[in-house]
């Protein structure tokens, strides 16, 4: 196995988990502010992929379809919050995980009934598309650099936005102690609902981006939701930090665990059985990843609180 | 109780009350909600067209959603079996559903007709009288592929299918006609929707050719990042992949692949020509190849109930098995086992305006029968 | 209590007399469908025992579920083919008697909780739910690839497996086994409740310090809770097999676990007959909604969104007018 291909495939990895991380974001902010656990994530993901894929559809224009999935995720997750969520919040967690599975099932047969059944056509724009040689020989293609890019400036922002704006200090104080900034006079409404828009906002960002290279259907959300889980867990849930890091973690044990396990196999299995056996193992690994990490910090790398 | 759809073709209360003895019902279990319905609505509105054409009165069709769940699709064929009295049922899209249902159904006495699903154990050993396939054996379109591969002088393929049944059967389908060498030979996990990892293993095997079974969403997914990543080498797949409903959403990343297929929409023979015209009159798009499927379903009952009474069991069978109706794809038979005897067409995928569809190339196999019908005993 | 004991009694009613009239009207899909709805609660009572009474909010018990229709079907299937389970290091053979197939089914259920409790209950919250439900997805996948029992497909037994002096076959009569098992498990789960060890359990879920300085451990309180839980679960995934004949990973799927807990909720948490009254609400609407639309998904979620927002209790709560505390 060439040094070539490694480096790709590191690449891939990287890719994978920054978009999850685009997913995670959302999700631990939610649940560190908050305290809300949000099933529904996935579905907000898909209605960015839809608006996108509609947008573009429309007009041509795949910024205005990055534009769209944006408004319509935040718009879509800022109604959620005021109609369904904010009355969770008090709630234990077991209402919490019901409402939202329910929020799912709404949402997934509610874009089905407005969309149809079949998926939608989204594109990467021309001037993205095709492959780039990086130093080294390493064809690789564009877009997905643009992607490794944009989900790392976007991290950039968060971390910015929340270690020095107004904002960012509001929500840290929110994660340390919900009655006191209340206290203080913040409008805590109005806050939640901004931090429960901003995750959905990234989310559909998310679908949308990946959209343009995989397929933009009812349900798309579903599994990298549960990755998107795994990947909190593994973090910490609530930390910024610790999204990331889980991100680029299981990105990169998934992408790397699916190519090398099988040749892994190969050593001391026939082909065909280690093809088979490396394939289902690489498919459980990420899961034995986040039981390993729990059972030696059962609070995720970067978690302090349950 | 939950009422029940049906789709009660007699127009008045007379005809009923007068075909009341001769009435066929036939019970549809597709799927129609959730993923995958796309192939079920198409296979349901192909099977109800033909069947409004003949203009019967004395057909009814149960139509019931099995959300593609194979607990719901036992249940709800136990009920059209024990309350509904149903004649004949068809409609399953899914080989695990339909692994599920028919032997338990033909085994009470029911007529079975797959208008998709052919898994090889129903085929092969477990065969039975009451069982017809009118689409194909599984493997049948993955065979078509390895035969084009030789006739392209592939030499050195890459091929790829996701880690479950239908996906181990593709790639045995394929290299079972395949002459040339494997550059590889990979297993992707079931629903996966990023293939940047397998893209940048053809890249680096020197292969000269792919082979891919991604059905549904995955290959939307494969295909686009396919056409991103700058690898340049043939690609050849069996039709799902390549399909009426998903080829909008592939777009341009398809323009050119090679797929094999029993039918296609511009296969020039009157019945053909008649149903693709009469399809998008009714409902205002293309066919796809399910709905094909379903159309010939309809008609193959219909032409064997010209011939003999369902309740006439020994008779309705032999009906069946002459298949004497006109196939949307030309020739058709059945094999000893049930299972279609007929050609395989290579297909390009091309853009008619602003349509992406295919069109005929070659025939990839000649009267093909399945690999399967020596093990049944029938 | 007055009215709840009478809303329970009407439910135990219906669920007698609705498929005796089926019985009776020669209608033998109604029974299966009560045959359903006696299954599925018998999977909720096993979930309401971590959920309720221990507040362990397992996403994952789909994989106990899932574990016990693998039990009958790996069993079954080897005893239809009449080739053994294993040979070494001694021999197995499959069966298709129902006794010990159950016997089966709850203790590698039971097994499995064991492992998957003393792994998860390391941690508590969210970060329990989401372990569970890790592996849950981890058994899941295993599954899908596990071609020797047919993978995604899943594994079709053409006949019902058999009970000495019953006829399996006979809608009737085995709905009157899922009868007799839930009956004898709603017993359990009674006693269980008022027991010594349930008082104990419902104390560490309200206050675990408590518990801890009369010298009892919440660890093992709840990892027992969760073992009973996985096992009855497990027993209900063989019958639901054995009803179907078929089985596959779909009942190993998250979907599976956020189904069996929607029964619990639905009906209502902590309440004994909560399971009961939530799987047969969600079988009846399934399929009356079923008949109105295909988007009958659509419907479901809103029902189910407004009975968690306004109704707490569950269903038993709304009627009965109380709230059961949990947390």
């Amino acid at each position: 196995m060439s040094l070539i291909l490694i480096i790709e495939q590191i690449l891939n990895g990287l890719q994978f988990g920054v978009m999850l991380f685009l997913m995670a974001a959302g999700l631990t902010l939610v649940f560190g502010v908050m305290g809300l656990i949000n099933l529904a994530h996935g579905s907000l993901y898909m209605v960015g992929a839809f608006a996108a894929a509609a947008v573009a559809g429309a007009t041509g224009s795949f910024v205005l379809a990055l534009i769209a999935s944006l408004a319509a995720a935040a718009a879509a997750g800022a109604i959620v919050e005021l109609v369904v969520i904010r009355r969770l919040y008090a709630r234990d967690h077991l209402d919490q995980v019901l409402a939202t599975f329910a929020l799912i099932l709404i949402f997934s047969e509610g874009t089905r009934w407005l969309f149809g059944s079949f998926p939608l056509f989204l594109e990467v724009p021309r001037y993205l598309s095709g492959p780039v040689t990086l130093p080294g020989g390493i064809q690789y293609p564009l877009y997905r650099l643009a992607m490794i890019v944009i989900g790392l400036l976007i991290a950039a922002g968060l971390f910015w936005l929340i270690a020095r704006t107004r904002i960012g200090i509001q929500i840290r104080a929110g994660e340390c102690d919900r009655e006191m900034i209340a206290a203080l006079g913040v409008d805590i409404s109005k806050l939640y609902t901004l931090v429960f828009a901003l995750g959905a906002a990234l989310a559909g960002l998310a679908g949308a981006l990946v959209g343009a290279i995989q397929s933009v259907q009812v349900g798309m959300g579903e599994p990298v939701l549960i990755l998107a889980f795994v990947v909190i867990v593994i973090g910490g849930i609530g930390s910024i930090k610790g999204a990331l890091v889980g991100a680029l973690l299981v990105g990169l044990t998934d992408t790397l665990g699916g190519v090398f396990l099988p040749r892994f196999f190969e050593l001391f299995l026939a082909p065909a059985s280690a093809t088979s056996v490396g394939a289902s193992l690489a498919s459980m690994l990420i899961y034995i990843l986040m039981a390993a990490v729990l059972l030696v910090r059962p609070l995720g790398l970067y978690g302090g609180r349950t | 109780m939950k009422p029940i759809r049906t789709l009660a073709l007699a127009t008045s209360v007379m005809a009923l009350a007068t075909a009341a003895l001769a009435d066929t019902k036939i019970g549809m279990i597709t799927t129609l909600s959730g993923g995958g319905a796309g192939l079920g609505v198409d296979v349901r509105d192909g099977f109800m067209l033909a069947i409004d054409n003949a203009e019967r009165d004395d057909i009814e069709v149960v139509i019931e959603d099995d959300q593609r769940k194979p607990d719901v699709a036992v249940q709800t064929s136990d009920r059209m079996i024990q309350s509904e009295k149903v004649d004949i049922m068809t409609g399953i899209i899914w080989s695990n559903l339909a692994m599920a249902v028919i032997p338990s159904a033909v085994a009470q006495g029911v007529f079975y007709l797959s208008p998709n699903a052919g898994p090889s154990a129903l085929a092969g050993e477990r065969c039975h009288e009451n069982y017809f396939n009118v689409a194909w054996q599984n493997d049948n379109l993955h065979e078509a592929a390895g035969a084009y591969a030789n006739d392209a002088g592939f030499e050195n393929t890459f091929i790829l299918a996701p880690n479950y049944p239908a996906g181990q059967d593709a790639l045995t389908g394929f290299k079972r006609m395949y002459e040339g060498e494997l550059a590889d030979e990979i297993y992707t996990k079931l629903g996966q929707t990023d293939y940047a990892a397998e893209l940048a293993q053809i890249r680096a095997s020197g292969a000269d050719s792919v082979f891919f079974f991604l059905p549904g969403g995955m290959g939307i997914s494969f295909l686009k990042q396919y056409a991103d990543s700058g690898v340049d080498l043939p690609v050849v797949g069996p039709a799902f992949s390549f399909d009426q409903g998903i080829l909008q959403a592939v777009g341009e990343a398809a323009l050119g692949v090679k797929n094999t297929s029993q039918w296609s929409k511009d296969l020039d023979n009157a019945a053909n020509v008649a149903f693709v015209e009469a399809f998008q009159e009714e409902y205002g798009r293309l066919p796809s190849l399910y709905a094909s499927q379903g159309y010939d379903t309809a008609n193959l009952i219909l032409s064997a109930l010209e011939k003999a009474d369902v309740s006439d069991k020994d008779a309705f069978r032999a009906a069946l098995r002459e298949a004497d109706f006109d196939s949307v794809r030309g020739d058709f038979r059945f094999g000893n086992n049930h299972h279609p005897i007929q050609d395989i067409y290579v297909r390009e995928v091309i853009k008619e305006g602003d349509v992406y569809t295919n069109k005929i190339v070659a025939t990839g196999l000649e009267d093909h029968a399945d690999a399967y019908a020596s093990e049944c005993k029938m | 209590m007055g009215r709840e004991r009478m809303f329970n009694a009407a439910m135990v009613l219906a669920l007698v007399l609705v498929p005796l009239w089926a019985w009776m009207t020669a209608e033998p899909f109604i029974i299966t469908l009560a045959t359903k709805v006696a299954i599925l609660a018998l999977a909720g009572v096993g979930l309401n025992i971590a959920l309720g009474l221990g507040g362990l909010i397992s996403l994952g018990h789909a994989a106990f579920f899932g574990i016990g229709g693998y039990a009958m079907g790996i069993l079954a299937s080897h005893a239809q083919t009449a080739t053994p389970l294993m040979e070494w290091p001694f021999l197995i053979e499959g069966t298709n008697q129902m006794p010990v197939i159950w016997l089966v089914a709850v203790v590698a259920s039971a097994l499995a909780a064991l492992i998957i409790g003393a792994l998860s209950l390391r941690t508590s919250g969210v970060y329990f739910i989401m372990i569970t439900l890790a592996f849950g997805q981890m058994l899941f996948y295993f599954a899908i690839s596990w071609s020797a029992y047919g993978g995604e497909d899943g594994l079709s037994i053409w006949v019902r497996n058999e009970f000495p002096g019953v006829n399996t076959l006979d809608p009737i009569q085995f709905l009157a086994i899922c009868y007799v098992i839930l009956g004898a498990v709603l017993v359990f789960a009674a006693r269980l409740a008022r027991s010594p060890f349930g008082l104990a359990l419902s104390a560490a879920r309200q206050t675990s310090e408590r518990v801890e300085t009369v010298g009892l451990t919440p660890f093992r309180l709840r990892l027992t809770a969760f073992v009973i839980s996985g096992a009855i679960t497990g027993l209900a995934g063989a019958l639901f097999a054995d009803l179907n004949r078929f089985i596959s990973p779909t009942m190993l799927s998250w979907h599976t676990s956020g189904e069996i807990m929607v029964f619990v909720i639905l009906g209502g948490v902590g309440r004994l007959y909560g399971p009961v009254v939530g799987a047969a609400l969600y079988i009846l609407l399934e399929h009356l909604l079923g008949g109105v639309s295909d988007y009958w998904q659509v419907f479901l979620g809103v029902l189910l969104l407004l009975i968690v927002l306004f109704a707490r209790g569950g269903l038993i709560g709304a009627i009965t007018g109380r709230e059961v505390a949990h947390d």
